[in-house]
């Protein structure tokens, strides 16, 4: 039996892209996974599973029916090549090189592109846009904070790694003993089992975050704050200032507790600048905690491409963002798309039921390894291997590292890289918009 | 294969070969710049270039284009992404920006100035990954980039203890690691003591729990640079850049590597580089009797050839600032309340932005604006400062020939200092300044002395046999009388960009966009040393490091198109 042990495999399961992952590869399967979270273990072993796509899917008098790789690029092609207002949506859990390719493709075609940063941590890109943002590569807390604090996120769940690896236990340089040298606060609006592991935990009322944060913003700057904000009593909003202002080194991670309840963007606005006031009497970072592993390379790779970090549209021939046209919910809300193309995402599961109903309306291309509801509804779709598994690529780690990901095990039979589905997609469009590809 | 080019009857600004603006043809075959008797002329492009300027291509050497600063810029400042776009064509990319702008478009305009080659002058190492993604997706041009090591926990450690010979395989191993092109120190010990929100105040504070001060950083990774005998010397951002008064910094910091002997496997002739020395020319002990200290620094570099120094010349009108010099942006944001962003890097840098507005009516911009071209008008070899930006920070690098018709016209400056704050003059000698830059020291500060400075005028900066075939073509006639408005117009578009044999812009617009090479260096340490060497950082990196030491390197697929410089460093002398 050939037995290989890939070491330090990237786990591409969430944004905290662990890079210790062990991976034991026998007869070209994974038989097993070490150091890995409950999540990122079943990224690597599930790769198999049945929902996995085998063959390209074309829809034919309403059935999902197999074809070709090449009738199905070439179905796709027609599809985009003839749309007025395509759009190019997903991107999370794609590497970089597959970004470029699509934004190469939504600027041919003139497509509105989107990553899920949209219905995610979108207020946020729209808040430091505002007021800028204070933060650091992840080590940085590992090494010197002696104060982290979780508000609206819950990385026992969602990350669950990013307490050991990056924040409260490991032992840092300026750090040796460790969670015994730093204090862990949770805001949240439930006792979470992150907040049950909490020095402090302080529980604000649903959409009370915009208050807490400027009563905190107050009480940092030595005003009065009244009895009671959002739930929390006066004398835990002053003592967590006073905490926050006397720490040498203190991070707060938000979620999408902050940045999708009421004020969204002005929530984060708010707590950008606490963390900008308290840079007056220490130091003070903040992070979003983004969900799919390259989430914030999509973000990367459109910014330095177009300028725009998420919703660009490419329908006057160059680069326009404008957050609530722009965006995917809002082109199809609008009933404008005539067309889409999701790359490595299942907008279908989780979009407002209205833009889901237009996205059922219009030809949807899928590609992704997996069935899902979005390719459920799909006129072609197109299975791909995938990356930091099956192909090697480029994503970035939440606080902007960007990470080389491994190939593990060689893709099954017949499943391309999504980059290279993509290159084919936009050869043949360009060929059929030069009359080439008529024949 | 290329057609081979010949170009007639041009006339010619080739420094590196004392050719002053003579009459002669170029040919160019392969790439390469060739004698005239092998391109056949029934055979080549004649690109005829009666009453026009021939110069190498141009060359930068200091411009932030690509990686997490320039990119956080164009995230987080969308406004200066929705005030200029360029629209995609057959042949080319869109893109959108003026300050900070989008790769593609940052390509084009270089070529269109007449630039071929540019140097990205802050690579954090654990991020170098970003900057090579980004430098892929810069057409045209040739690039390198710099890597940031003075604020490394490592390196201060074994500078610390005067282990140079680990210091320099841990370089070495770092550029490897990183592609880097040569080793650049920025705030050196003040980025460090800003990851607790402080900073270091002079060259021999200490920097916090390292108890190493920025002279002895200075000192020793100068030594190590020339170890490792790299081709261009250290490239620093000194330390309290941007404070009243700070000026003695850049002498003490030259005087840090005075004693340090040039050993390098190119040609240079400095071991030390000061970038963008504006913003470290500064007199006074506050804003309120802030004055230019340039000709105190113009006089220490006349007196001091192992010294060279860029511009940073400042333009007036909005920018973004960008920095590894986390706490002057802090300072910044203190000063404007403008939008901050901060980007720290575990054991190595960090990182600030703050869009900025140099204004012509605030005394401290008017004067910061005398300060480069005083520094350029009083040094006497224009082989010791090159023409900067520090784009974007003093300004954007469109605004390049704006500052050549400012150097080579007195009356351009005296009508641009009429504009600014009426205080100006008392604070600056700029307005007794006679000189008039000629076209022969514009192409030494613009490409010639750049090239020599990087170690890289064997094939860049000069138009003679064996060259790269790196040619810019304005339309410029030295016979007549050059207005500064001629002047600006003809380096803003040339009427020919060539880049590696390939005519790549005609008439200012671009018509093809080829990519350009990676340059990095690769000094190879004894073996036995370096062994000991990872050794050692093997741990570090275990212990501190949020990835594995595994995934640190930059893989080749990053550079896919490199010119590897290799160097013997084995044997320390």
């Amino acid at each position: 039996m050939a037995t290989k042990v890939v070491s330090d495999a990237v786990c591409t399961y969430c944004g905290c892209l662990c890079d210790d992952i062990e991976v034991l590869v026998q007869d070209g399967k994974i038989v097993d996974v070490r150091h890995a979270c409950i999540l990122g273990t079943s990224r690597f072993f599930d790769y198999l599973r049945p929902e996995r796509m085998v063959k390209p899917l074309i829809r034919v008098d309403g059935e999902l029916k197999e074809t070709s790789i090449d009738e199905a690029v070439k179905k796709a092609a027609e599809i985009l090549a003839k749309a007025e207002r395509p759009l190019l949506y997903g991107w999370s859990m794609a590497g970089c090189e597959a970004h470029q390719v699509g934004i190469e493709l939504a600027e041919e075609i003139g497509a509105v592109i989107d990553d899920t940063t949209s219905v995610c941590h979108g207020p946020s890109v729209i808040a430091l846009q505002e007021v800028g943002i204070s933060t650091c590569t992840l080590g940085e807390v590992k090494n010197r904070a002696d104060l982290v604090i979780y508000w609206g996120s819950n990385p026992m769940q969602a990350h669950p790694r990013h307490m050991s690896r990056y924040t409260v236990y490991p032992r840092g340089f300026f750090r040796e003993r460790g969670w015994r040298d730093r204090v862990l606060v949770v805001i949240d609006v439930r006792k979470t089992d992150t907040a049950k592991l909490a020095t402090r935990f302080l529980q604000v009322e649903p959409n009370g975050d915009y208050e807490l944060i400027s009563a905190l913003r107050l009480a940092v700057n030595g005003n009065k704050i009244p009895e009671k904000v959002a739930g929390v009593p006066r004398e835990e909003i002053e003592k967590l200032a006073e905490i926050m202002k006397s720490c040498h080194f203190g991070a707060i991670f938000f979620g999408l507790g902050v940045t999708s309840s009421a004020g969204k963007n002005r929530n984060i606005d708010n707590v950008l600048s606490l963390v900008r006031d308290l840079g007056a009497y220490t130091k003070f970072v903040i992070f979003p905690m983004r969900g799919h592993y390259n989430v914030t390379g999509f973000g990367q790779v459109l910014t330095w491409e177009t300028g725009f970090p998420f919703a660009v549209d490419f329908s006057r021939n160059y680069p326009r963002y404008n957050p609530g046209e722009t965006t995917a919910v809002d082109v199809l809300l609008r009933e404008e798309a005539d067309a889409a193309l999701i790359v490595a995402s299942d907008p279908a599961a989780h979009f407002p039921r209205k833009a889901v109903e237009h996205l059922a309306k219009i030809p949807v291309i899928t590609i992704e390894p997996f069935r899902s509801l979005t390719t459920q509804y799909a006129t072609v779709a197109i299975p791909s291997a995938i990356t930091g598994i099956e192909v090697e690529g480029t994503a970035y780690r939440m606080d902007h590292v960007p990470l080389r990901l491994h190939k593990v095990v060689e893709p099954p039979e017949g499943r391309l890289p999504d980059r290279e589905i993509l290159k084919m997609i936009l050869e043949h469009v360009r060929a059929l918009k030069t009359g080439a590809g008529q024949a | 294969m290329t057609k081979p080019i010949l170009i007639r009857n041009g006339f010619v600004y080739d420094p590196l070969n004392g050719i002053n603006g003579e009459k002669m043809n170029i040919a160019i075959k392969d790439g390469k710049i060739v004698k005239e008797s092998i391109v056949n002329p029934a055979e080549a492009q004649i690109i005829d270039s009666t009453n026009k300027v021939v110069m190498p291509g141009g060359i930068d050497i200091h411009t932030h284009i690509a990686g997490y600063a320039i990119n956080g810029g164009r995230l987080y400042r969308p406004e200066d992404g929705r005030s200029t776009f360029e629209p995609r064509t057959s042949k080319l990319r869109s893109g959108t920006g003026y300050s900070v702008p989008s790769t593609f478009v940052t390509g084009y305009r270089y070529a269109r100035m007449g630039y071929t080659t540019l140097c990205e002058p802050a690579m954090p190492p654990l991020l170098a990954r970003h900057t090579h993604e980004e430098l892929n997706e810069i057409p045209i041009v040739d690039n390198m980039a710099f890597t940031l090591l003075g604020n490394n926990w490592i390196g201060m450690m074994y500078l610390k203890d005067q282990e140079y010979e680990l210091a320099a395989a841990f370089i070495a191993w770092m550029l490897r690691a990183t592609k880097g092109y040569t080793i650049k120190i920025v705030n050196p010990g003040g980025t460090e003591a800003w990851h607790w929100g402080g900073n270091v105040k002079n060259l021999k504070d200490p920097v916090p729990y390292f108890n190493i001060t920025p002279w002895e950083i200075i000192h020793g990774l100068a030594v190590v640079n020339e170890m490792l005998k790299l081709p261009h010397s250290i490239h620093i951002h000194t330390n309290m850049l941007g404070h009243p008064g700070n000026y003695g910094f850049v002498i003490g910091s030259a005087e840090a590597t005075k004693d340090v002997k040039i050993e390098t496997i190119k040609k240079r002739e400095q071991n030390i580089h000061i970038t963008h020395t504006q913003f470290s020319s500064f007199g006074g002990d506050s804003w309120k009797n802030f004055r230019s200290e340039a000709e105190a620094v113009a006089k220490h570099v006349n007196s001091h050839p192992h010294v060279t120094i860029d511009m940073g010349q400042v333009i007036p009108g909005e920018t973004t600032t960008m920095t590894a010099d986390g706490p002057l942006e802090r300072g910044l944001y203190e000063i404007n309340h403008l939008k901050w962003l901060n980007l720290d890097v575990e054991l190595e840098t960090g990182g600030g932005l703050v869009p900025f507005i140099y204004s012509k009516v605030n005394l401290v911009n008017s004067v910061q604006w005398t300060i480069g071209l005083e520094l350029a008008l009083l040094i006497k070899d224009p082989f010791q400062v090159f023409l900067s930006t520090d784009h974007p920070n003093a300004g954007p690098f469109v605004r390049y020939p704006q500052i050549i018709s400012w150097l080579m016209s007195r009356k351009a400056r005296e009508e641009a200092l009429s504009k600014f704050h009426a205080d100006t003059q008392r604070r600056s000698i700029l307005a007794t300044l006679n000189r008039e830059y000629t076209l022969y020291e514009i192409a030494v500060i613009t490409r010639a002395g750049q090239a020599l400075a990087l170690g890289l005028s064997d094939i860049k900066g000069h138009l003679g046999i064996n060259a790269d075939a790196d040619i810019a073509v304005y339309d410029l006639n030295p016979k007549e009388e050059l207005t500064p408005e001629k002047i600006e117009k003809a380096f803003s578009n040339t009427t020919y960009t060539i880049k590696g044999g390939e005519i790549v812009v005609k008439d200012g617009k671009v018509v093809q966009a080829p990519m350009g090479r990676r340059f990095w260096a690769n000094p190879q340490t004894d073996e036995e040393l370096e062994q000991t060497m990872l050794r050692g950082v093997s741990k570090t990196f275990a212990r501190y490091y949020t990835v594995s030491m595994s995934n640190f390197p930059v893989q080749n697929e990053y550079l896919p198109r490199h010119n590897e410089i290799k160097i013997d460093a084995t044997h320390f002398t």
